[in-house]
């Protein structure tokens, strides 16, 4: 059972790996909006340093939601998705896979990549520790949501728009409990509890998405 | 319940209800409205501008509460598969968005005179305004797929994953909030509220429950009847 999950993942990635385009695409946005934020609001050193985890947090966010709609609809308009429906290992786990991948290939990078690029906002190099810390645990719980997302609108034709809807309200939480795990805005004391109620909402969202979207997919491919 | 199942004995009984509900509704309306308008006293810190509250309160509470029985009606449709269950829950959808919508609209021209603007990012408004669009998200999914039975097995998850959602916005909104701006909370503390101001909010309660009641079944009955129009177009088709 793992080895065929694990055989799912490695064919994700090699996919992933051939084609490109979605990781360059997110991170192009990212790269924009540490560009743009700046001559947005004015070069003012403390403003910037005090947005900066907010704005890199929703960087991430939007970045990873602007992928999720893909997340399944290829695979299902070329008939894998059929075949794995097939296969001996449970649908759920399928799924599971199919989000860890996504994670693999373009949240985590996402996640390690932005935290450096902050230095762009101003923020200080010992600042960097907890921002990796709270990016890597919530990028996990934002492939797993957009993986709803991705399920739910697989087999429209315009997906792309209901995707950011449907997600959205998921975000919420990941994105308040990311940037106070962060500490730069709420001062350090909070900074723990935040984060361990951030892992609290990853872990629920590794429960509750392959269920949901192995179950939305299923509709889908009857 | 299972003898609902089928659509005419659910019909029968809807018609025979309806009447009463409305009768129900009406009377309701009129005493709570009374009590609301006349016999309860100005708030004495507000004025005039707490009466809204009678609208406001119950359209907040019926926002949830439809959210709610849209969910479980979502549940009942994946454990018992109750074929009127898809239907109930995607008749709630637009009843319960429209309470909700009130309920920010009248908020917000309650919050005007009293805090000084429109919108406040409160944790409770927050958490409507999530809400709100979790009504939009399932609304969306079911104008968004054509076939009907594939729409309502996507319709239910989304429903499900959202009634897990919202206790999770609430507790992440108010977590947000009390660090951010705790002095504009705005709360009707429990023994803060008198009993002629009281009775009032919770007639008008009961009113907006019933009146709930009646659109749910008018927009059912229209629901089974577009679906009897669907078949028979199929039918139709078949035949040519």
């Amino acid at each position: 059972m793992l080895q065929s999950a694990l055989a799912l993942i490695n064919r994700d990635m090699a996919v992933a790996r051939a084609q490109g385009g979605g990781l360059g695409a997110a991170l192009g946005f990212i790269l924009a909006v540490m560009v743009l934020v700046p001559l947005a609001l004015g070069p003012d050193q403390m403003l910037l340093q005090r947005l900066a985890p907010g704005m890199m947090w929703l960087a991430l966010l939007l970045s990873v939601l602007l992928t999720a709609d893909r997340m399944f609809a290829q695979d299902f308009e070329d008939g894998s998705l059929d075949i794995m429906t097939m296969a001996k290992i449970p649908f759920e786990l399928v799924t599971l896979t199919k989000a860890l991948a996504h994670w693999l290939t373009v949240s985590l990078p996402l996640a390690i990549i932005t935290p450096p690029l902050g230095l762009l906002l101003s923020i200080e190099a010992n600042q960097l520790p907890i921002l990796f810390v709270s990016m890597i645990t919530g990028s996990l719980a934002l492939s797993l949501l957009a993986s709803i997302g991705g399920a739910v609108t697989a087999g429209m034709r315009r997906g792309g728009l209901l995707v950011s809807l449907l997600i959205l309200p998921l975000y919420v939480p990941v994105l308040i409990f990311g940037v106070s795990a962060t500490g730069v805005n709420i001062g350090p004391a909070s900074a723990a509890p935040a984060l361990i109620v951030l892992c609290a909402l990853t872990l629920v969202s590794l429960v509750v998405a392959p269920w949901a979207s192995a179950a939305a997919l299923k509709a889908y491919l009857r | 319940m299972q003898q609902f199942a089928n659509p005419t004995r659910f019909l029968k009984l809807a018609n025979a209800v309806l009447p009463y509900v409305w009768a129900i509704t009406a009377l309701l309306f009129a005493c709570g409205l009374y009590g609301a308008l006349v016999s309860s006293p100005a708030d004495y810190q507000q004025g005039e501008t707490a009466r809204i509250m009678y609208v406001h309160v119950p359209a907040a509470w019926m926002g949830l509460l439809v959210y709610c029985v849209m969910a479980g009606f979502s549940a009942v449709a994946i454990i018992f598969r109750h074929p009127l269950a898809d239907a109930a829950a995607k008749t709630a959808a637009p009843i319960g968005a429209v309470f909700c919508f009130l309920a920010l609209v009248t908020g917000s021209i309650w919050g005007k005179p009293m805090w000084g603007t429109w919108w406040v990012w409160d944790a409770r408004l927050t958490s409507m305004f999530v809400l709100m669009l979790l009504y939009l998200g399932y609304i969306a999914v079911w104008r968004s797929i054509e076939e009907p039975t594939r729409a309502a097995a996507i319709a239910r998850i989304v429903a499900i994953v959202g009634v897990i959602n919202v206790p999770i916005v609430k507790f992440s909104v108010d977590w947000w909030n009390t660090l951010h701006q705790p002095t504009s909370v705005f709360k009707l503390g429990g023994p803060s509220i008198s009993f002629s101001m009281l009775w009032p909010l919770l007639v008008m309660g009961l009113a907006y429950t019933f009146l709930y009641l009646g659109l749910q079944l008018i927009s059912m009955r229209s629901e089974i009847a577009t679906r009897k129009l669907r078949q028979a177009r199929l039918i139709e088709i078949g035949k040519r």
